[in-house]
């Protein structure tokens, strides 16, 4: 098996394979299952070497004082694939049919589908979790400081997440398509075209022309569930990578630690 | 040590085999080129007719015709009567719109119609806020319209009395024909009741404002009443 050369933090112990204790019994059949899988994963490795950049990933060193506060990212991902997986299953009963079809997929998703409103639900208040979460990892960057050098990049591919999850609020509250969604959307693209010189186009162009028409909900539908999601993948993929590149910041009320030279010269 | 020589622009001065005379891009330079290219006009086969495709409708006009509400002798001139008129096709009861007519009266309406509408007898007025968009309700007893969203209030006349509205409701061109009211296309108004092209919500006339917020292509206003 070729060596793997790319730098990486060691394997925690525990994980480490341990020599066979003179005496113990030589092949156990749970030996056997995990030599099989050892051999599974190495026949993947062999061929991809994905075991560095997963280790590379995994087992980061992190700076000590870091405690929950750091997490917040992680669940606003979560918040996001929770998002994605009820989405998914709920495009399959949905119809962007502003004619009434859309108001009655909704309806039958909510009173026929076997955990249709459970599900329906979770993407609904799911949302408004994803949006907080983002704003409380936004927070927790900002007063941490970990928005400095060098992770400003990091920091501006967040802000355009947060951008691109505000729209995927945006562009979901009209699905539905009953009183509260249609007017939400009404108003929120008039307050689009309010921007001056622009706004007029870009209120045009949400709507798919004029007025509020046939056109303007299948436009939001492609823009939530295609156009946007995709987009928000690819950046977090940068996102994690930067994360994993440039590793985190301690907490501000953590001193540096002084180096032991230093040390010894004041003992 | 001696300045380097400043490289010649022939490949065959640069001794790079193969080079024909006056030959200035090597064939490397050269494939690499055409590939990128050849790339480019690939994506730009797909990207631009689907730019377009979504574009579209920001230069497309919107239809727009007359619907017929009612005999002329249905409409008071010291009240609105409300009528549903569709806006936008194919989507139901969502395409739908309340518009509040009167008659013209000479005392209140003081505003001279333009040229190519001398014709026009009645007020037709859009259910459309001036703040963002909501359905406004004419309340008689108070003769205002009144927003449920915001707060906006518009007194007898659709002129903003009160509220964030930037400009007072909007209005619609009308025609009698065939002994019934006829309603034409929306037009909005600054806060003389001059007449200007159709202007989203919350976008101010007054001023500078018809400037920051140009006519759009999709919806235009008329040059005169249509007469067939």
């Amino acid at each position: 098996m070729p060596k793997l050369k790319l730098p990486a933090p060691p394997v925690p112990p525990g994980l480490r394979p341990a020599p066979k204790r003179p005496g113990a019994p030589k092949q156990s059949p749970l030996d056997q299952a995990a030599d099989a899988g050892a051999h599974a994963v190495d026949w993947i490795d062999e061929r991809t070497s994905l075991s560095g950049g997963l280790r590379w990933m995994m087992f980061r060193k992190v700076p000590k004082g870091t405690n929950w506060f750091y997490t917040l990212g992680s669940a606003t991902l979560f918040a996001f694939v929770s998002q994605a997986v009820t989405g998914v299953f709920l495009a399959m009963y949905y119809r962007p049919d502003a004619a009434g079809g859309a108001y009655e997929s909704i309806r039958h998703v909510n009173d026929d589908v076997f955990l249709g409103e459970f599900v329906h639900g979770m993407h609904k208040w799911g949302s408004s979790v994803m949006v907080i979460l983002i704003f409380l990892h936004m927070a927790r960057t900002f007063f941490f400081g970990a928005y400095k050098y060098p992770r400003e990049l990091n920091w501006v591919i967040g802000v355009a997440l947060l951008i691109l999850t505000m729209a995927m609020a945006f562009t979901g509250y009209l699905l539905p398509f009953d009183q509260r969604s249609y007017w939400a959307t009404v108003v929120g693209v008039n307050i689009n075209g309010t921007g001056p010189l622009v706004g007029p186009y870009l209120s045009d162009f949400l709507r798919g022309g004029a007025e509020f028409g046939a056109t303007t909900l299948s436009r939001f539908y492609a823009i939530h569930m295609m156009l946007i999601p995709g987009i928000i993948g690819a950046l977090i993929g940068a996102h994690l990578y930067l994360v994993a590149k440039l590793g985190t910041t301690a907490p501000p009320w953590l001193k540096a630690q002084e180096s032991d030279e230093l040390v010894e010269e004041r003992a | 040590m001696p300045k380097k020589q400043a490289k010649s622009k022939y490949t065959a001065d640069r001794n790079i085999p193969g080079a024909f005379e006056g030959e200035t891009v090597t064939r490397r330079r050269f494939m690499t080129g055409s590939a990128h290219l050849t790339g480019a006009i690939a994506a730009s086969a797909f990207l631009l007719p689907a730019l377009g495709f979504a574009l579209g409708p920001i230069f497309e006009q919107h239809e727009q015709r007359w619907q017929p509400v009612g005999p002329p002798d249905e409409f008071p001139n010291d009240t609105y009567v409300p009528k549903v008129i569709t806006i936008s096709d194919g989507i139901g009861e969502t395409g739908k719109t309340t518009v509040y007519i009167r008659k013209r009266n000479p005392a209140l309406d003081t505003d001279k119609l333009p040229k190519g509408f001398e014709a026009e007898q009645f007020v037709a007025i859009s259910t459309r806020c001036m703040h963002l968009g909501c359905p406004v309700r004419y309340t008689d007893a108070a003769q205002r319209f009144i927003c449920p969203c915001h707060g906006g209030v518009y007194d007898f006349q659709g002129k903003v009395s009160g509220g964030p509205p930037v400009r007072p409701l909007d209005r619609f061109y009308n025609r009698v024909r065939n002994g019934q009211l006829e309603i034409g296309p929306r037009f909005s108004v600054n806060s003389e009741l001059e007449r200007f092209s159709p202007r989203d919500p919350g976008e101010p006339l007054d001023g500078i404002g018809q400037y920051l917020y140009p006519s759009r292509p999709s919806i235009r206003k008329l040059d005169s009443l249509p007469t067939n």
